[in-house]
């Protein structure tokens, strides 16, 4: 029995289910002899436990390795491609600035825009989850962990408004390091920023689901992510406000096992629901139900 | 000066601390303690007065002056509790009208086990949120190290003043070094490089006026508190929308 090579790889090309997978994977065969180029992905390697896994096995299981249940990152778009549907991207324009004219961070930035083919380290806009019209951000992590200058606080910010103008309520799929040191006090103030955005949101009186993802700390954590009226958490995340290298080095001591993990934190009172990544979207959609509800008495 | 002998300075042994600004500023200071919620936390003091005869609610980062008070304070590094009864005492300002007077001066919120465990992200957001919409006058004075999240806990308001001599950034410059560039030899350099001097936030628009230091002398705080008395008589005559939407504007524009 005699398999042609290309056949068999065109099981494993995934034709895209939305738009929003166009940036991420732009290099998708679009003839027999492009698909003749082996794909990078046709494999990968788990990042936890370094078994060889399927990347179609991968992507059907959510981005969980099957073989032993680790979380892998997952793009912004890959990210609302899980869990919303006809998603419409808004604030795709706005750009950072080097303000500060930080050495090395203009390449940087322009480095990363080439190599992700995103601006900036959040995607945002609307679209449907579970048929409940919301506002979304989602933030990447391959924008130096999606840490938070001008361009990601004024796109949160502008969501809010948005959200806040259109009546819609927000999900918002947090990751971050925390605040963008390159963009010294400006990236502070974002802080402030995106806070003063989620207050006027929620004094409109609308619902505001953070899902902190792994990891989510620093000014990050220490603003919008702890803002939201219902937290959600993926399974295992990091969450806290110091990084847990820079809290060893201050208290000179090891950590204790499971510190500042989603299921620490849902113990100690400060998310709401540790979610899996498989039920995300339907713990959202239920969420989000419930909050438009009408009643007739 | 260099950006970093202002870092150095705004650390300096001897450097007036937020008591010795209360004391000389806050007429019939009455401190007030706790949370209400789980502890007291002495990095962040606070309490009620007057200045120049108007009652105000005050809180101020203190890191302390002698090696007991420092550690009494913490170094001036709050736990969540701190922000917690920050927030508490703001919401009793906002109910009796009173202008909030924030003194800051930390390297930063604590970062330790128990912080954590209790929620420092929560507590630091939770202040930022509160204090950018109180209905009350709020001004916020750097008198040292402005040192990121911990310090814009206290800074969400109307106006932040800073002294010539301190400093308000992101991160620290040793933060900076080894984060970035690996390399502790560095510090001087990302001091420079983080513009976090009093004269160069002025120019990005973080802080609104840069206070001169006279030597900390009893013509400093007298001028001081003249500033913040005329701050709070202005303030104090628009009301709470006004004061929030001015608020907003402030942190929109970065």
């Amino acid at each position: 029995m005699s398999f042609n090579f290309n056949d068999i790889k065109k099981l494993f090309i995934r034709k895209p289910k939305n738009t929003l997978e166009g940036t991420e994977n732009s290099e998708q065969p679009t003839n027999d002899s492009e698909a003749a180029h082996i794909p990078d992905k046709l494999a990968e390697k788990c990042e936890k436990c370094g078994q060889i896994v399927l990347s179609a096995e991968m992507e059907e299981n959510f981005n969980v390795c099957p073989k032993c249940g680790h979380y892998k990152k997952m793009t912004a778009r890959a990210r609302i491609g899980m869990c919303a549907e006809n998603f419409s991207e808004l604030f795709a324009d706005v750009e950072g600035k080097d303000i500060l004219d930080f050495p090395g961070y203009a390449e940087k930035i322009a480095a990363l825009r080439e190599k992700t083919g995103e601006k900036e380290g959040v995607v945002c806009g609307t679209g449907e989850i579970g048929g409940v019209q919301c506002a979304i951000f989602s933030m990447d992590y391959r924008f130096l962990m999606g840490s938070m200058g001008h361009a990601v606080g004024e796109k949160i910010a502008r969501t809010f408004e948005y959200a806040t103008e259109h009546k819609l309520p927000v999900v918002g799929f947090v990751l971050s390091g925390g605040a963008r040191m390159q963009e010294g006090i400006v990236s502070l103030m974002q802080m402030a920023k995106t806070s003063a955005a989620v207050a006027k949101h929620g004094e409109a009186g609308l619902l505001y689901v953070a899902v902190l993802t792994d990891p989510t700390t620093g000014g990050v954590s220490a603003s919008f992510a702890f803002d939201a009226d219902i937290i959600l958490a993926e399974k295992g995340a990091l969450i806290g406000f110091a990084g847990p290298r820079v809290i060893e080095q201050t208290i000179r001591q090891k950590l204790p096992e499971g510190f500042q993990r989603a299921e620490l934190l849902q113990e100690k009172g400060f998310v709401d629901r540790i979610c899996e990544r498989k039920d995300m979207k339907e713990t959202l959609a239920a969420i989000l139900k419930l909050h438009c509800a009408e009643v007739s008495e | 000066m260099s950006a970093y002998d202002i870092v150095l300075k705004s650390r300096e042994k001897g450097r007036p601390t937020a008591a010795k600004y209360i004391k000389n500023i806050v007429e019939d200071f009455l401190e007030l303690h706790g949370d209400r919620r789980y502890a007291d936390d002495r990095a962040i003091i606070g309490g009620i007065g007057y200045v120049a005869g108007r009652p105000v609610t005050v809180l101020g980062i203190e890191k302390g002056e002698d090696t007991n008070d420092k550690i009494a304070h913490n170094f001036g590094c709050a736990h969540p509790e701190g922000y917690r009864k920050a927030v508490r005492l703001m919401k009793e300002a906002e109910k009796f009208h009173r202008p909030v007077l924030c003194f800051v001066d930390t390297s930063g919120a604590y970062c330790g086990i128990g912080a954590e465990e209790r929620g420092q992200s929560e507590a630091i957001a939770n202040s930022i949120l509160e204090m950018i919409r109180l209905k009350t006058p709020a001004l916020s004075v750097i008198i040292g190290e402005g040192g990121s999240g911990g310090a814009l806990g206290l800074c969400a308001a109307d106006e932040v003043w800073i002294t010539e001599t301190s400093t308000y950034s992101v991160i620290s410059p040793e933060g900076c070094a080894s984060i970035l560039w690996k390399d502790s030899g560095k510090v001087a350099e990302a001091a420079e490089r983080l513009h976090l001097t009093a004269q160069e936030l002025l120019k990005l628009g973080a802080v609104e006026r840069v206070i001169e230091e006279k030597g900390f002398s009893t013509e400093f705080y007298e001028g001081l508190k003249a500033d913040i008395a005329a701050f709070f008589a202005k303030k104090c005559t628009e009301s709470g929308d006004e004061l929030i939407a001015a608020r907003y504007a402030r942190f929109r524009k970065f």
